[in-house]
């Protein structure tokens, strides 16, 4: 059924050209030649220095885009719960819905050559940077065909050829990491940026200040963006931090306080900061979202706030809900167009959840593979030295 | 000296537009002078055509040779005379004239030449950026240096004492030594982690730790102490060229050795031990300073009639089980002198290791001879008492060998 467009009389009628989002599927509108200029819901706060403007650039097809990537990775955060509940996945899973405006808005304003890198909750973040939905299945259920052979597990999603630095478990590490990937940046004089996120939880850890004074000192093109879903597990941020404005820790760093459930927001403060970087050192970014989740599949999420809280949020903040009402109001796609969209997505992750539990588990030998890397030098294993191997430069 | 050395390969192409001062002519210079000694002390000149030909030719038994005493070289005469803190900064500098991905982070490494000398000069010769001066906070500039690995700079991350890498044990245990793992391989991390540490002259407790024994069992780091000029310079340039992330520990009261080193490049096995002195009577393991402190007692046992086998371990992580096996297939007895402490310490690790591989050839229990556990204590006569002194070695062999 094909509909009627009008805009402006410039949109194209529905085609099936081939759109450059990450996932195979039909977009419903190719036109990103339209300029479709919305308002970000709440104004930024700047901290020291002059925040963008409220009016963000975007087109039909951008629209789309982002109501498709983020019902996929709705989707997938909601299977991969019914999963943790069939014991597919164990150990710990730590779900990001919610706060997929965040991964969605970051890409949108960025390129592959930059560099992510982030903590536990990682999987959303991993699709935004061209994973697989099967990589990902697999990675959670421990078969081969995951990011990491199975060997990482939730927290330990990785893509090197986009610049997708993980997945860490231990909260606040991943941030000298970080700013050691923006200081390779600036030794190599590439021109790119590193995004370090991190949580409410972890903008109390020590190693963040020292990491922060370093890039400042050294002007690395690191941008902090702290996801202040504002809870640390089951603590509420006012019961963590004297100050919990987190944009504003940074003293002399200039920070942006932006709201996350509002992927335009999102796009434009990245946009901003990775403009600012190159400039003039690092910035913080704080992303003020939510998680409807618990902290992880272990946490009912409900013992230290209200489900009121919770589906107030839902109603008033939900980031694919705005996105659908945008799409709306500017006619570029219908209700049931929309819910065809939403039912693809799950058609693909209950194909890809399905191909994942084909993959087989990994075998014995696998236990041994990747703990070091064979390089330069002779290498002897054991009493016999029945392995030896020389490998030269 | 059951060492190998390793030919420089082809001069690298370097692929990033980084302003170094690469000496590429130099480089081309060194390279048509290499030597390379196989295990028995045959030397073979290479030309730089030879690429993958001495592969069957290493280490098919590694027993000792009649080494030569410690301050020879066997490569050609006449070398260059160094001290210890020099030989580590001349690996250091020829790594970072070789590649550009080299670089160095701690603090006082740049401006002030480094705390023990190691990085003088290096900050005006490379620039700020590659010779960085940290602010005082290891968990971050550590941290730091392991995500610059994995984008696939070469840090070398110094530690100004090791004891304060402590400070940065998470990041050395789940981040560098468990990325490539947890990655499945993608993302490797060439570190070098390396610093003082050990017993120095009245230090005081904290800053006098033996760090070997806590990181020991961090898998996917490779550990390695250095003790002489030579092995400090060949160990320092291996390092810097594995792939894996090396935590090279040097020691306090060593870096004044004065030694004679080869002019030509060389490059050490990090996995190999070393045969300081063949012998038939027992098997001395030692490593760092304990060493000097071993063949001290070798002296008197020598004048006493006993002919001790001493090893020099170098490669804590993993043991070369291979050249140790064969010494003890040897002698039948062994006896670890070490710094770290009793309990869990490297020669309770090695003791266990060698038990269980070698039973059937042992005579006597090990000894094992390492510090007591406790902290140090500052005075000086109750410092002395808490590592192994020569008396208690002699005392040691004379007892296991009756």
């Amino acid at each position: 059924m094909t509909l009627a467009r009008r805009s402006s009389g410039f949109l194209k009628p529905l085609s099936t050209a081939c759109s450059s989002s990450f996932l195979h599927r039909r977009p419903y509108s190719t036109d990103d030649t339209t300029t479709i200029t919305v308002e970000t819901s709440v104004p930024f706060t700047g901290h020291n220095c002059e925040p963008p403007s409220r009016s963000v650039d975007t087109n039909p097809k951008e629209l789309m885009t982002f109501f498709t990537d983020m019902a996929l990775m709705r989707r997938m955060e909601i299977a991969a719960d019914s999963l943790y509940k069939s014991k597919l996945i164990r150990g710990f899973c730590h779900l990001y819905d919610g706060q997929e405006a965040v991964s969605i808005g970051m890409e949108a304003a960025i390129t592959k050559k930059d560099c992510i890198i982030t903590a536990y909750r990682d999987h959303c973040l991993f699709l935004g940077r061209g994973g697989t939905l099967l990589e990902s299945f697999a990675e959670l259920m421990g078969r081969t065909a995951g990011c990491s052979n199975g060997k990482g597990g939730s927290m330990h999603f990785y893509k090197k050829e986009a610049c997708f630095y993980g997945g860490h478990g231990i909260v606040g590490a991943q941030v000298p990491l970080g700013c050691g990937l923006a200081f390779a940046q600036k030794y190599r004089k590439e021109g790119h940026v590193t995004f370090t996120m991190y949580g409410d939880g972890a903008a109390n850890q020590g190693q963040l200040f020292e990491a922060l004074n370093m890039a400042a000192l050294w002007d690395l093109p690191a941008i902090l963006v702290c996801e202040n879903n504002h809870y640390g597990m089951g603590t509420a941020e006012w019961r963590a931090a004297k100050s919990p404005a987190y944009y504003k820790r940074g003293d002399y760093v200039p920070g942006l306080k932006v709201d996350g459930m509002d992927a335009f927001a999102v796009k434009q403060a990245c946009k901003f900061a990775k403009e600012h970087v190159l400039k003039n050192g690092p910035i913080i970014l704080e992303m003020d979202t939510y998680r409807y989740h618990g902290h992880s599949m272990s946490d009912p999420g409900s013992t230290y706030r209200t489900r009121d809280e919770i589906s107030g949020v839902r109603q008033e903040r939900d980031p694919i809900e705005r996105i659908r009402k945008l799409i709306l109001a500017h006619d570029l796609a219908t209700e049931k167009e929309l819910k065809d969209i939403e039912k693809q997505a799950r058609k693909e992750v209950d194909e890809a959840i399905v191909k994942a539990k084909e993959s087989p588990m990994p075998d014995e030998p696998e236990l041994f593979t990747n703990v070091y890397r064979k390089g330069f030098g002779v290498e002897s294993f054991g009493a016999d030295r029945k392995e030896l191997r020389t490998t030269l430069p | 000296m059951a060492t190998i050395f390793q030919r420089i390969g082809a001069a690298t192409s370097l692929s990033y537009s980084i302003d170094t001062k690469t000496s590429r002519r130099s480089l081309s210079e060194r390279k048509a002078s290499f030597v390379v000694v196989r295990s028995d002390a045959t030397k073979i000149n290479t030309g730089l055509n030879r690429i993958g030909g001495r592969v069957d030719h290493l280490i098919t038994n590694a027993v000792a040779t009649k080494a030569d005493t410690l301050a020879a070289s066997t490569a050609s005469k006449p070398g260059h005379e160094v001290l210890l803190f020099e030989a580590l900064k001349e690996g250091l500098e020829e790594e970072m004239e070789r590649d550009a991905r080299v670089c160095v982070m701690g603090e006082d490494v740049g401006h002030y030449g480094g705390s023990y000398k190691v990085t003088k000069g290096l900050a005006p010769k490379f620039g700020d950026l590659r010779v960085l001066d940290t602010p005082i906070a290891e968990n971050s500039f550590t941290g730091m240096g392991i995500g610059a690995a994995m984008t696939g700079l070469r840090p070398v991350i110094e530690g100004m004492n090791m004891g304060f890498l402590l400070l940065a044990f998470n990041q050395i245990s789940n981040n560098c030594g468990m990325l490539h793992y947890t990655s499945g391989g993608q993302f490797k991390i060439p570190v070098v982690i390396r610093g003082p540490g050990g017993v120095g002259r009245q230090l005081g407790a904290e800053h006098s730790q033996r760090l070997e024994s806590y990181f020991q069992s961090i898998p996917g780091i490779q550990m390695v102490a250095c003790s002489t000029p030579y092995n400090a310079k060949g160990l320092m340039k291996a390092a810097i060229r594995s792939d894996n992330p090396v935590i090279l520990f040097e020691h306090v009261l060593l870096y004044n050795l004065k030694e004679t080193i080869p002019d030509e490049e060389y490059v050490l096995n990090l996995e190999e031990a070393e045969m300081v002195r063949p012998g038939q009577h027992v098997t001395i393991l030692t490593y760092s300073r304990m060493r000097y402190h071993v063949m001290q007692a070798a002296k008197t046992l020598v004048n006493k009639g006993y002919d001790p086998e001493v090893i020099d371990i170098r490669s804590l992580k993993p043991f070369d089980l291979h050249t140790i096996g064969n010494s003890v297939k040897k002698t039948h007895r062994v006896l670890i002198v070490e710094e770290c402490m009793r309990t869990g310490g490297i020669g309770a690790s090695l003791t266990a290791a060698i038990n269980e591989n070698f039973q059937d050839y042992l005579d006597a229990p090990i000894v094992c001879l390492s510090s007591q556990d406790v902290p140090t204590p500052y005075a000086g006569t109750l410092e002395e008492w808490t590592v192994v002194q020569p008396p208690q070695i002699v005392a040691a062999v004379e007892q296991l060998c009756q």
